[in-house]
């Protein structure tokens, strides 16, 4: 089993949950924890290309340590962006935020 | 340095006129009624300078005082000069016409006092001497031209002088067309003697035709000549085109005086004098005739008029087609010599008719009488004693034109009536006509001179209202008619050599010798043939002058014959009323000229507005009135409405329904990203 195609089919079937809860999640947390889900599902993918493209540096493995950082920092924003959702609706459902509706 | 002096003389002679016209055309107004100070100053230099000319006649012989000229532009082998060309013939018109010219001036001051265009009147004679000195210095025919065509406008200013009166106008207007007539074949003759010879100036023409430019094809000469006397028919009036100078009798007196008795009439003479040694014995005879019909027939005409101006209107054309008969039978010198004699003559007739005019102006005026005509002979009589020095001024010189011995008309005339004489003499046939009209003439210039004479100044006065107001005209006035009246007497003319009346062999003759004729005409026989009829014309140009008084006194101032019935037994045969109406020549222009004119102007103003204006241009108004209505139409309802307004509602048809999806919830946006992925990435699979 150990072979590119299953890392490849476990990081698209996390990535599809990650999009799925995106989508259907009412909830603004419920949908960040939807992204780090999907930021995941990429790590893993450039993990294995790394491992099994034949790469002798560890292009992957920097590239994931970055996304990581990315995840971390855009965690932070988005649970700062919550807050203040929460302060101004009331509440943290993104149905209720619909200031932009045309 | 002589040459110099003469030509400042000359240049100051030309523009002196022309300043007093620039002067009080345009500060007229501030001068008011003292214009006539302005005028008389710069006319009164001109005089001088004449006069300074006019002493050289005595000293040089046939040399030119002055020929000089200046090129004034080349367009390739066209070249044209401009110069003056002073010989004795023009030192003695440039005299005639600044003396002429400066009396009427001085006249006109009264005459014209309170005229409201007063200082106008003076410009305009200014410009009128300027163009007419033109003519007379000019020495090529182009200059003459420009000149020639100077004089027609001023003409025309100054018979419209009183430009309210329609007759006035329309009097301005016949004088100014019938003279262009004449000017379109003087034109057309100077351009044939240009292109044959190369040369507009007069000397260059003579030398040219000498030296035989012509040689081949003396009939073109001819027609030139012909074309260029054309010019002459019409200015000086001659038959077919003298209708114009009766009806220019409604300018002011003085003006007729002035212009179309003394000078500027006489410029077609002149012109005939300057160009007569190219003119070919063809021409000459045609010029001939058409003088001796002229004289002939305007003389006739005159006896019945019974307005004052228009009897010595009539009477100028006569005189004009003596001195053009002279010219055509080749008594060059007669004929010049009666162009001098008659202007002052003539100029003091018209002046001593102004001055009646004026006094029976005041009368009426007095009166308060606006109806009576005072220019109606019929209206005067005994005015004698009323109007002594009118009289005696008016006298003398009909006495000068009907050719009495001692008057300068007399030898005038009779040099005149020598000449037709002796071309009879040697051309017999039909040439009979020239001394016969010559005659006949002199027989009835004497008969309605007197007839004039009598009717206004003798009898019973007619209306004794009327005679009772009339009183002399003041003193700048009667000096001009007493100077001109003084130079009647042939004395002046016939000084130093003699003082016999009946000898013409004085300071003139020999001032104006004759030339030679380079075109075929033998001045010699001409001038031998003068010599031997000189005598046989004076006894009978002596004998037809006194029938002529004779019959005027028996019908007008003993009344031993009845005018009125002879006039009815002449109309038996309708030959009063042919004079009386001045043989229907108005008529026949009207009928053969005007009507057909008027006619064609018909047809041509109803084709132009009721085919092409009304028809076709506003059927284009039609069409395109049509076709923006539609096109407008289809613009507003197609364009606007569908296309234009289409796009726009369009636009809101999509932006209502696409507002629709932008509904605030993230995640849908979101679904339709991702679908959007979906969809790429399937149909990238398929490629």
């Amino acid at each position: 089993m150990d072979s590119l195609l299953s890392y490849l089919i476990i990081a698209a079937m996390l990535f599809s949950m990650g999009i799925y809860g995106v989508v259907t999640r009412k909830n603004a947390i419920a949908i960040l924890m939807g992204i780090e889900l999907i930021l995941n599902s990429a790590n893993i993918n450039f993990i294995a290309f790394n491992r099994f493209g034949g790469m002798q540096n560890l292009d992957g493995h920097v590239f994931s340590m970055f996304v990581i950082v990315l995840a971390a920092a855009e965690a932070a924003v988005a649970l700062a962006i919550v807050i203040n959702l929460f302060k101004n609706v009331g509440s943290v459902n993104v149905d209720d935020a619909d200031l932009l509706k045309g | 340095m002589m040459d110099n002096s003469n030509l400042t003389l000359a240049l100051l002679n030309l523009f002196l006129p022309l300043l007093s016209f620039a002067i009080l055309i345009f500060f007229g107004k501030k001068f008011g009624d003292k214009a006539h100070l302005v005028s008389l100053g710069l006319i009164g230099g001109m005089l001088a300078i004449a006069i300074r000319f006019f002493s050289n006649v005595f000293h040089h012989g046939a040399e030119p005082i002055l020929e000089t000229s200046i090129q004034w532009f080349t367009t390739g082998k066209f070249s044209v000069d401009l110069g003056f060309l002073i010989n004795n013939v023009a030192a003695i018109m440039l005299l005639v016409v600044a003396l002429i010219s400066f009396l009427v001036h001085l006249y006109s001051v009264e005459y014209m006092k309170g005229d409201p265009r007063y200082s106008r009147y003076f410009a305009f004679l200014g410009v009128f001497t300027f163009s007419m000195n033109g003519i007379v210095l000019a020495d090529s025919l182009v200059m003459m031209y420009i000149f020639w065509e100077l004089v027609g406008l001023s003409s025309y200013l100054l018979i419209g002088f009183w430009f309210e009166k329609e007759s006035a106008a329309n009097a301005s207007k016949k004088a100014f067309l019938t003279n262009r007539v004449g000017d379109i074949g003087m034109f057309i003759g100077i351009m044939i003697l240009f292109f044959e010879i190369g040369s507009f100036q007069i000397s260059g023409l003579i030398e040219g035709v000498h030296n035989g430019a012509f040689s081949g094809d003396m009939t073109l000469l001819t027609i030139a000549g012909v074309l260029v006397f054309m010019g002459a028919i019409g200015k000086s009036a001659q038959f077919p085109l003298h209708i114009w100078l009766p009806d220019a009798m409604e300018g002011p007196t003085p003006v007729s005086a002035l212009i179309h008795a003394a000078t500027m009439v006489a410029a077609g003479v002149y012109m005939v004098v300057r160009i007569f040694p190219i003119l070919t014995p063809d021409a000459l005879e045609l010029i001939a005739y058409v003088g001796g019909i002229t004289a002939l027939m305007a003389a006739i005409i005159a006896i019945t008029q019974n307005d004052i101006k228009r009897v010595l209107a009539y009477s100028t054309v006569s005189q004009l087609g003596y001195m053009i008969m002279a010219l055509g039978v080749g008594a060059y010198q007669a004929g010049f010599f009666h162009l001098t004699t008659h202007a002052m003559f003539k100029a003091c007739l018209f002046l001593c008719s102004g001055s009646v005019i004026y006094a029976m102006h005041h009368a009426l005026h007095e009166l308060k009488d606006h109806d009576t005509d005072p220019q109606d002979m019929r209206n005067m009589g005994g005015l004698r004693d009323k109007m002594p020095i009118t009289f005696w001024a008016m006298f003398i010189s009909t006495l000068a034109i009907s050719g009495v011995p001692f008057f300068s008309g007399f030898l005038s005339k009779d040099a005149v009536l020598a000449g037709s004489l002796s071309y009879y003499h040697h051309h017999h046939g039909w040439s009979l006509f020239l001394p016969i009209a010559g005659f006949g003439a002199a027989v009835i210039t004497a008969f309605y001179m007197f007839r004039l004479i009598f009717m206004t100044f003798f009898g019973n006065p007619q209306n004794k209202d009327i005679h009772s107001h009339v009183q002399e005209s003041p003193f700048t006035m009667t000096f001009p008619l007493i100077l001109l009246a003084g130079l009647s007497f042939a004395i002046f003319f016939t000084l130093p050599a003699t003082i016999n009346p009946f000898d013409s062999h004085g300071w003139f003759t020999h001032a104006v010798p004759m030339v030679d004729n380079v075109a075929g005409l033998n001045m010699h026989e001409v001038e031998e043939g003068l010599h031997h009829t000189h005598h046989s014309a004076m006894m009978i140009s002596l004998a037809v002058a006194g029938i002529g008084i004779l019959m005027s006194i028996l019908f007008y101032l003993f009344k031993s014959v009845d005018a009125k019935q002879m006039a009815n037994a002449l109309n038996k045969i309708k030959l009063y009323n042919l004079s009386f109406n001045k043989f229907y020549i108005d008529e026949i222009y009207n009928i053969l000229l005007y009507k057909p004119f008027l006619a064609f102007s018909w047809l041509c103003s109803k084709l132009d507005w009721d085919l092409y204006d009304q028809k076709f241009i506003d059927g284009w108004g039609w069409i395109t009135i049509k076709l923006s209505d539609k096109s407008g139409e289809a613009d507003y309802n197609w364009l606007d409405q569908k296309i234009v307004d289409g796009f726009g509602r369009l636009t809101q048809y999509f932006g209502r329904n696409l507002k629709l999806t932008q509904n605030g919830v993230v995640q849908n946006y979101l679904l339709g990203g991702i679908m959007g992925l979906l969809l790429l990435i399937i149909v990238f699979q398929q490629f």
